[in-house]
């Protein structure tokens, strides 16, 4: 172990009392996080040899200086109330900071009336115990941050369970807001979207902060989406780029289902985030999208696994990463086939696009496949901005700045493009063209 | 000074090689004039060398719009100034609509901190559009993605034609184009003809001169313009060739 002394110790300590700070919870909640937490511990920080942290820079994993029980004192909850709102149609939202619910929009009566329960984790703990044991942190972590879901289950405190009963079809999407307030606070984000059979529903996770402190996010998000149902879920990831951030998704198609994710990822000095697609039915789909555009000083660490456990089905992943000033990118992939998944078409490409020499884009895509009747491939490209492309903009009188800028934008369009919910695509045109200009939102 | 584009005694080298050689003409504005030469004989660099491509390297001479020297300016600076370079080649640049590239264009030509009125825009773009008979759902394809040649040449004089310029060059506008698309762009051309563009048309065959007629035609060889005169010289060199011109030059030099 690399642990540096003394961590353990604290860590130990801000677990005892997150744990005595849940007096009213459940036993066996406590008895999990309990569980959670000796694993943590024992789980050996990533190794150099970790095939899974290949690129990775493991030296800003440093837990030390996190603050596990931040308790956000000077909260200005109405201006964050006033910026968790981006759309002017939706089903529900919940907005969290620091982990602490600060906004409450429950579904409808029409909705509620069938069955469907959007409700917070700290209310799910309570009233919805049945679903928790079936479906909280139910999905093995394969891509190396187990040590991290770990943490999660230990500490994580809130969240989202959003569950749509068979047959019901949600219109507008469901907003959960997380919001990283105090220094060196720890944010969890949770998200658990079950959708039973031939259900639709459409999910907006956005991890935000609302200043320049340093801090950590830990967050995980599992789509369940039941025979023929269909999941739509973005996730929104602008922390400012002082914080830490891990992000473990798990997408779970039955049957005939759909499901689509789209991300875009903005902050965080150091971010890891980890994608599961697995197809568990014949005919699932699922499409799994990304943008990233860092700068200097940051490093985006992306990690995906397609499994396809089941015949007839077909996965997709596009993510496109452009790299300003002297950043860092990893695209990890692998396409995973089953003996018995036979007529699977599965994709995986990944395009990066450097802005300056300095920049990194690290790409290792592969391929595992035990069935003999597939289409898989894969492609990776990394390349620049073509110069023959700026002349012909500049000819036009658009400055080098603003061609360069607006070449970045085409190039992420094809992600932002998809985006149902043209409020939050344009918030997101908003967010990168801020971060671009190194202006804020 | 009179309003003009003029090139004087212009040299231009891409590397180590000479391609452009003490090339002088004066387009007035208002005018339209017309460079005919074979091919590889130096009229698409002196267009790009006007434009400003930092590939090719103006070693001696002046290129100058109203008396003033553009030689200095930047890429982009030359085409807010009034000049407009219609490409042989236009760029694809995927996820740029066409709409989007336009604004960002006139955009660049407001001062700091206006925007452009959104309605006018669109106003002015559909009018334009329907000139140019370019379908309107055009608006939101990606600059030239998958664009046939003569939709290529269609959105570059519809740019043209947004961007209002003072002088315009049009590299090879003609090639690679059905007649039908032809006598569109050159429908285009001559509606924005006028007492306030000065037109520069580079081509290799008299056909695109048949529906652009010009005021003058200049014939260039082996990068010089080696004889210049009314509209009837391009049936000339139409009907005697292109070895025709060569003798000139030979006897020229």
């Amino acid at each position: 172990m690399e642990a540096e002394p003394g961590t353990d110790e604290s860590i130990r300590c801000a677990f005892q009392s997150h744990i005595d700070s849940l007096n009213n919870a459940p036993e066996w909640w406590k008895a999990f996080k309990r569980d959670a937490f000796e694993s943590y511990l024992k789980a050996p920080v990533p190794q150099k040899s970790d095939e899974n942290w290949r690129f990775a820079n493991r030296k800003g994993l440093d837990l030390s200086h996190c603050d596990f029980n931040s308790d956000p004192n000077d909260l200005d909850t109405q201006s964050l109330i006033d910026k968790s709102r981006l759309t002017t149609s939706q089903s529900g939202a919940f907005a969290f900071a620091d982990n602490q619910t600060i906004l409450s929009e429950s579904a409808s009566a029409a909705l509620l009336e069938k069955g469907v329960i959007w409700c917070t984790l700290s209310e799910a703990i309570m009233n919805h115990e049945d679903l928790l044991k079936d479906y909280f942190m139910k999905q093995a972590v394969d891509l190396g941050s187990k040590k991290y879901a770990d943490l999660h289950s230990a500490f994580v405190a809130n969240g989202v369970l959003l569950y749509v009963p068979k047959g019901v079809e949600v219109d507008a999407p469901f907003y959960a807001y997380n919001w990283a307030v105090s220094k060196e606070a720890s944010v969890f984000p949770h998200t658990l979207v079950i959708a039973e059979e031939h259900s639709r529903v459409h999910l907006v996770e956005t991890h935000l902060s609302s200043s320049d402190q340093p801090s950590l996010s830990c967050g995980v998000t599992h789509l369940f989406a039941g025979v023929g149902a269909n999941v739509d879920y973005t996730l929104i990831q602008g922390y400012n780029e002082e914080t830490l951030g891990f992000q473990i998704n798990s997408n779970i198609a039955g049957k005939d289902s759909q499901v689509d994710m789209n991300s875009v990822v903005l902050g965080c000095k150091r971010y890891r985030a980890e994608t599961h697609g697995q197809i568990k039915g014949p005919g699932a789909h699922i499409d799994m999208r990304s943008l990233a555009l860092t700068d200097a000083g940051q490093e985006i660490d992306q990690r995906t696994l397609q499994t396809h456990s089941a015949p007839h089905a077909t996965s997709n992943i596009l993510f496109k990463n452009a790299l300003k000033e002297q950043s860092k990118t990893i695209f990890s992939g692998l396409i995973k086939v089953d003996e018995s998944a036979q007529q699977t078409d599965a994709y995986q490409t990944n395009r990066n696009l450097l802005l300056d020499s300095n920049a990194e884009a690290n790409s290792l895509p592969g391929l595992e496949i035990e069935a003999n009747d597939v289409k898989c491939s894969h492609g990776a490209t990394t390349s620049e901005i073509q110069d023959d492309e700026i002349f012909y903009m500049r000819a036009r009188g658009i400055p080098k700045d603003a061609a360069q800028e607006l070449i970045v934008y085409g190039f992420f369009e094809e992600i932002l493009g998809r985006i149902e919910d043209e409020s939050l695509a344009n918030y997101s045109r908003k967010l990168i063209q801020a971060k671009f200009r190194g202006e804020s939102v | 000074m009179s309003a003009s584009l003029e090139i004087k005694n212009l040299n231009v080298s891409i590397g180590d090689k000479r391609i452009i050689k003490d090339s002088s003409l004066t387009v007035p504005k208002g005018e339209v004039h017309a460079i005919m030469g074979p091919n590889g004989t130096g009229k698409s660099t002196l267009a790009k060398a006007l434009a400003g491509h930092p590939d090719y390297e103006v070693t001696s001479g002046d290129a100058l719009i109203d008396g003033e020297s553009i030689l200095e300016l930047e890429v982009d600076e030359r085409s807010r100034n009034g000049l407009f370079l219609a490409f042989q080649y236009p760029m694809e640049i995927p996820g740029v609509s066409i709409a989007n590239f336009i604004r960002a264009a006139k955009n660049a030509r407001l001062p700091d901190g206006e925007e452009l009125n959104a309605p006018a825009f669109y106003k002015e773009l559909y009018e334009k559009m329907d000139m140019l008979k370019i379908d309107r759902k055009f608006t939101s394809r990606s600059v030239n993605e998958g664009f046939s040649g003569g939709e290529k040449k269609r959105c570059e004089i519809l740019q043209m034609a947004m961007l209002d310029p003072n002088y315009a060059i049009l590299d090879e506008t003609d090639s690679g184009l059905d007649i039908d698309a032809l006598k569109v762009v050159s429908d285009g051309v001559n509606a924005l003809r006028g007492p306030g563009l000065g037109a520069l048309v580079i081509t290799h065959y008299q056909r695109l001169l048949e529906y652009i007629v010009p005021d003058r035609v200049h014939v260039m060889y082996d990068g010089r313009i080696v004889k210049s005169g009314e509209k009837e010289l391009a049936l000339e060199l139409e009907s005697k060739g292109y070895d025709w011109i060569k003798e000139i030059a030979g006897n020229a030099a």
